[in-house]
């Protein structure tokens, strides 16, 4: 099965040539849980060991479900949240260690899109403000010159004629367009990396192939990274090329999207295939076989593989109790589950 | 015909009174759902689908300028019954609902199985210890353990919520459930367990249902029959075998373009434009403007034809129509 | 806060209605500003120079006057000064003359005068001149009102002549001179009044002047107090005095309140918990008490008590409601947009958080205006208004002092009363109509 987007791409993750944008290595992101403010209860293990490279251009889809803490595994990327174990590393610098102009140097680079089209703009600030803002904070002073970018993002954005939309606030768009300004914000600064926490799952079913559509354009006109996190499947086809799947902070099995689709190996992303419905008459004569239950608490995840209370196929002794390391079962295509323990080789953890 | 239908509405009007002007929510819909049958209002934001299931439950906001038409429940037509009439013998006792996000509308200080035995009491005249009974027997049906019966919302997840949520409207044995977006909010397999638990629920025990979403993907996963409504009005009307192979009106076919699809190769398409504000619907047809296959006669608003056995709101069908339905 | 807020906001009578009340009083407060200058207001407050001199004590305005049916007089002045009167002078023998003239006036009122004097100016070198009072009823009869020699300036207080009261056998002179004699109950005379001014002068060049001063019971638009004061003054004067105290202390306790809060619900951890608890300690303390403390103890200037009501009300349940409306903003989208691309923590509570305040302050400001026009107007009420300034406060402080509500002088306090609770009526009026604009969840209401 053919992709129908990896036509005119310079990115090809498997060439050489292309730099390590994003390089994360055992990560951890724990929040600690306190009674009354201070005495300590636990820790909430919200990304519990994740290590992954992506490269300059490249685009790869994180998917699960709520919970699994997908969030708070972009928001470090954005350093939003602090690593508590564990390193990313953005072009070879660990990023936790950044400070003052450094600190807003990266920032720059990366570009974050929000779910809530209306929640991510200020009510009180016209569209023409808005992406005015990270201009200023970055310290670009002329004011023609900001306005020459904002107009240039509004283009890219197809928010035009741009001369209707500066002057309006964000109540006065639609969600759509409302996403489009977010967008714009996101790539005013020309980041080399694009963080979009399912930037479509809060609008209309028409409007979300638009903005899909609209991502795609920009990543293959600026060679933009992308991580597009999502708990739709049925959209990461549109610009991902890899896709990785976590499940209670961890990430469960890595592969090429098409890969992944024809050969889903772990049980949680089979479930996962199986949710995803196409419009199909037939899916009303029939119960989907998924399995029951809900993801594990993050304070106090089952012991061994963290999926296992709700897996058909668990192994009795091994699964419950001890954790499935990386399994390499075809070339570029990993999993965490000890089903295929015998059939690849061990990967480093 | 000799079999009432289960559910007839008519010309079912519903305006709003806003400072701006009069918001045409619900515009002359006609639809009928049998007995034992799924019936799914496919529309995006802003058509007046929610709109549509607080008519038929006349949960009418104070600003109402404009209700009229007739719903007609197993062969009765209850909009000329009184409001207290109404209450006692049709909310919650023929029809009940599901809202919007309904697992974030329980009452948080309130035990789940309180919540849920109340309509029991209120409505069947059950004593509170046989309307518990009733609650655990219906969190059974919808797949929550017993002991949840005394916790509180907040100590549930979001899943068990919706499902306590359908419990509620489970439990006076209604003949028809609407359910509003009953899955937006959640999770992909949470989703498929709810619409799992729908489905036994119509299997087992004969419910009716009426499905409004904008999700066309998992509609399909219920659907019996898929009416499709645009800006207040209904566009189409198929079963849903023909609908999801080969829908009618042009929006309908571009709903179905737009779902991006997993399994396929193809690429989705979006629709230009947005659709028209409820306030001062266009003259003609109201989806003209965004139609690939507009012409002249679009200037006026086109009748509900019959096309074998389903119902088209589009000039394109006047040749292949074996009635006028409207 | 844009255009249609404000269009929005004229939707609403009491809006207008506010807003016209609250410019009429701005406009009021500026003129008064310009034509009576601070300094000459407080001389003139003070007494300063004998102005009052000529009103009437503790007289209601005249305009009580359409309600009544038996009119009050109003103060009648008649002076001999700069030719007003024409004078006789005639010689009696070598320097001694006698000079004569006459005042004359047309009495219409229903009641009597509250006092009758005669001010006298005399130039003499060793011998002044001595003078007879002569009084002249409408019908004709001559009462012999005084015969005394003046000494450079005397005031001859007719009403409070003891020998002319046992002369009229006790009654008081401005009844007794006005009384009507055919009438059975007490009523004065109406018609033309004399006052025969005869003195002998003892030196060529010696002269005297007289004014004469019937004192009415009525005065001007708003009365007098005890001390013969003008009450317009002192309403007039209260108009910008609250105005500026109350939207001085409005408007930086806001803004105090909102940026502490701003601060300390951006940072939390311990920089919060120390303004929290300040403000709950500070929340527990009286304010009134206070404040009488300050101005018993230390001074009763309305500036120190401006700056110390201040300073009680910044830590106060402001903080604590706009704090949970900054930690629920704290949460949204935009700010952690804004963190994703650099904002600064200062940028974020300035640029972010305030703006979203903005509109919940205002209605709440303008509605705060008025409880510290009335906290000023209660100091002074408990007589801890400042000393020099004439306030509303002070007018009613010193009407209950002196007992208005037992004497019938209900005017006194009321009119300062009114013009608090016109300002309190239209500052609250303008509030909540704001409200509503800027907060369109309570517009149903």
């Amino acid at each position: 099965m053919s992709v129908a987007l990896t036509k005119n791409r310079h990115a090809h993750p498997n060439v050489e040539a292309d730099e390590i944008l994003l390089s994360v290595k055992n990560l951890r992101v724990w929040f600690e849980l306190k009674k009354w403010g201070f005495s300590h209860v636990g820790w909430v293990h919200a990304v519990d060991g994740v290590s992954f490279d992506l490269r300059k251009g490249e685009a790869i889809a994180i998917v699960g479900e709520s919970g699994c803490g997908k969030s708070s595994l972009m928001k470090t990327f954005l350093l939003l949240n602090r690593p508590t174990e564990g390193k990313v590393f953005f072009r070879g610098v660990d990023i936790s260690t950044l400070k003052g102009k450094e600190l807003k140097k990266f920032r720059s680079h990366v570009g974050y899109v929000q779910q809530d089209p209306y929640g991510a703009l200020p009510p009180f600030m016209t569209v023409r403000r808005i992406l005015e803002e990270p201009l200023i904070v970055n310290g670009i002073k002329s004011k023609t010159e900001r306005e020459e970018r904002v107009r240039r993002a509004m283009h890219e954005v197809t928010l035009t004629p741009v001369e209707d939309f500066l002057n309006k606030y964000p109540h006065m768009l639609s969600g759509g367009q409302q996403q489009r300004v977010v967008i714009a914000r996101a790539m005013i600064m020309e980041p080399l990396l694009l963080v979009a926490d399912e930037p479509v799952s809060m609008l209309d079913a028409s409007v979300r192939v638009e903005i899909l559509k609209l991502l795609r354009k920009l990543q293959e006109e600026h060679n933009l990274s992308v991580i597009y996190i999502t708990h739709d499947l049925s959209t990461v086809k549109y610009f991902s090329e890899r896709i990785f799947v976590m499940y209670a902070g961890k990430l469960i099995e890595k592969a090429r999207i098409e890969e992944l689709l024809d050969n889903p190996l772990h049980p949680y992303t089979e479930a996962l295939l199986t949710g995803t419905s196409e419009p199909d008459a037939a899916n009303a004569k029939v119960l989907k076989d998924i399995p029951p239950g809900e993801p594990p608490s993050l304070v106090h995840p089952p012991a061994g593989c963290r999926f296992h209370p709700r897996c058909s196929r668990m192994i009795e002794g091994l699964c419950n109790t001890e954790e499935p390391p990386e399994f390499e079962v075809f070339p570029g295509h990993v999993v965490k589950c000890w089903l295929y323990k015998d059939q690849a080789e061990k990967l480093e953890q | 015909m000799s079999e009432t239908r289960l559910l007839q509405i008519e010309d079912l009007v519903l305006y709003f009174k806003t400072r701006i002007g009069n918001v045409q929510a619900v515009d002359h819909v006609s639809l009928s759902l049998e007995r034992h049958k799924a019936m799914v209002i496919l529309g995006e934001s802003g058509c007046g689908k929610t709109s549509m299931a607080r008519a038929i439950l006349r949960l009418l906001p104070r600003n109402v300028s404009k209700y009229s038409g007739k719903v007609i429940i197993d062969g009765e037509d209850v909009m000329p019954m009184d409001d207290e009439t109404f209450r006692k013998n049709v909310r919650w006792v023929q029809v009940s609902m599901v809202p919007q996000a309904a697992m974030n509308s329980l009452n948080p200080v309130i035990r789940v199985g309180d919540q849920v035995a109340e309509p029991a009491i209120v409505h069947m005249g059950m004593s509170k210890e046989e309307a518990l009974a009733k609650a655990s027997e219906t969190f059974g049906l919808v797949g929550v353990p017993e002991d949840f019966l005394v916790r509180y919302p907040f100590e549930l997840s979001g899943g068990m919520r919706q499902r306590v949520a359908i419990a509620m409207a489970l439990i006076t044995n209604p003949k028809i459930i609407i359910l509003d977006e009953p899955t937006s909010a959640l999770d992909l397999l949470t989703q498929a367990n709810i619409m799992n638990v729908l489905k036994k629920i119509k299997w087992e025990h004969g419910a009716s249902y009426v499905l409004i979403t904008h999700d066309i993907a998992t509609s399909s996963e219920l659907a019996d029959v898929v009416a499709v409504m645009y800006a207040g009005q209904i566009v189409e009307v198929n079963d849903a075998e023909s609908f999801f192979s080969q829908p009618l009106h042009p929006y309908s076919q571009k709903l179905m373009a737009s779902v991006p699809r997993l399994r396929s190769d193809r690429e989705p398409e979006f629709i230009t434009g947005r659709p028209p504000s409820l306030l001062n619907p266009p003259t003609g047809c109201r989806f003209a403007d965004r139609c690939p296959f507009r012409f002249d006669k679009c200037n006026a608003e086109p009748p509900v034809y019959e096309v074998d056995g389903h119902l088209v709101k589009c000039w394109l069908y006047e040749d292949k129509a074996t009635g006028d339905v409207s | 806060m844009n255009l249609n807020q404000l269009k929005e906001i004229t939707r609403y009578p009491s809006a207008i209605v506010g807003i016209l009340l609250i410019a009429f009083l701005v406009i009021l407060s500026i003129y008064v500003v310009i034509a009576l200058p601070y300094h000459q207001t407080i001389m003139k407050w003070q007494g300063a120079g004998g102005i009052w001199m000529d009103n009437p004590r503790t007289a209601p305005p005249e305009w009580v006057n359409y309600f009544r049916s038996k009119k009050l007089p109003k103060t009648i002045i008649r002076k001999s000064a700069n030719g007003a009167v024409q004078k006789k002078r005639t010689p009696i023998k070598g320097d001694i003359s006698d000079e004569d003239f006459v005042f004359s006036f047309n009495y219409t009122a229903d009641e009597f005068p509250q006092e009758i004097i005669v001010d006298f100016t005399s130039k003499y070198k060793k011998k002044a001149p001595y003078i007879t009072l002569t009084w002249i009823t409408p019908d004709g009869r001559k009462i012999d009102v005084g015969n005394f020699a003046l000494h450079e300036e005397t005031t001859r207080r007719i009403s409070q002549d003891k020998k002319l009261i046992a002369k009229l056998n006790g009654k008081p002179p401005e009844v007794a001179l006005f009384a009507d004699p055919k009438s059975k109950e007490l009523k004065p005379l109406k018609g033309t009044y004399k006052l025969d001014v005869d003195g002998i002068i003892f030196e060529p060049k010696s002269d005297f002047d007289a004014k004469l001063v019937v004192y009415g019971k009525v005065y001007g638009l708003a009365g007098t107090d005890h001390l013969r004061r003008d009450l317009m003054l002192a309403l007039l004067w209260g108009t910008p005095v609250a105005l500026i105290f109350g939207l001085l202390a409005a408007l930086a306790t806001s803004i105090l309140t909102m940026i502490i809060a701003a601060i300390g619900s951006w940072y939390s951890s311990w920089v919060d918990s120390i303004i929290q608890r300040i403000t709950e300690v500070n929340m527990m303390l009286p304010v009134l008490p206070i404040l009488i403390m300050i101005g018993v103890f230390y001074s009763r200037s309305l500036w120190v008590m401006l700056g110390a009501i201040i300073l009680l009300s910044i830590f106060g349940a402001g903080i604590k409601s706009y704090r949970s409306i900054f930690m629920q903003e704290r949460e949204s989208g935009y700010i952690e947009a804004a963190k994703a691309y650099g904002a600064s923590d200062i940028r974020i509570i300035f640029f972010y958080l305030i703006p979203r305040i903005v509109p919940i302050l205002i209605p709440s400001l303008v509605v705060l205006i008025p409880s510290f026009v009335f906290l000023e107007a209660s100091l002074a009420v408990l007589g801890l208004g400042d000393p020099v300034m004439p306030t509303w406060g002070k007018v009613i402080n010193e009407a209950i002092t002196n007992g208005a509500p037992y004497k019938g002088l209900y005017y006194w306090p009321l009119e300062p009363a009114f013009m608090l609770m016109l300002t309190g009526f239209s500052f609250a009026m303008l509030g909540f109509a704001l409200d509503r604009v800027f907060n369109p969840r309570l517009r149903g209401m």
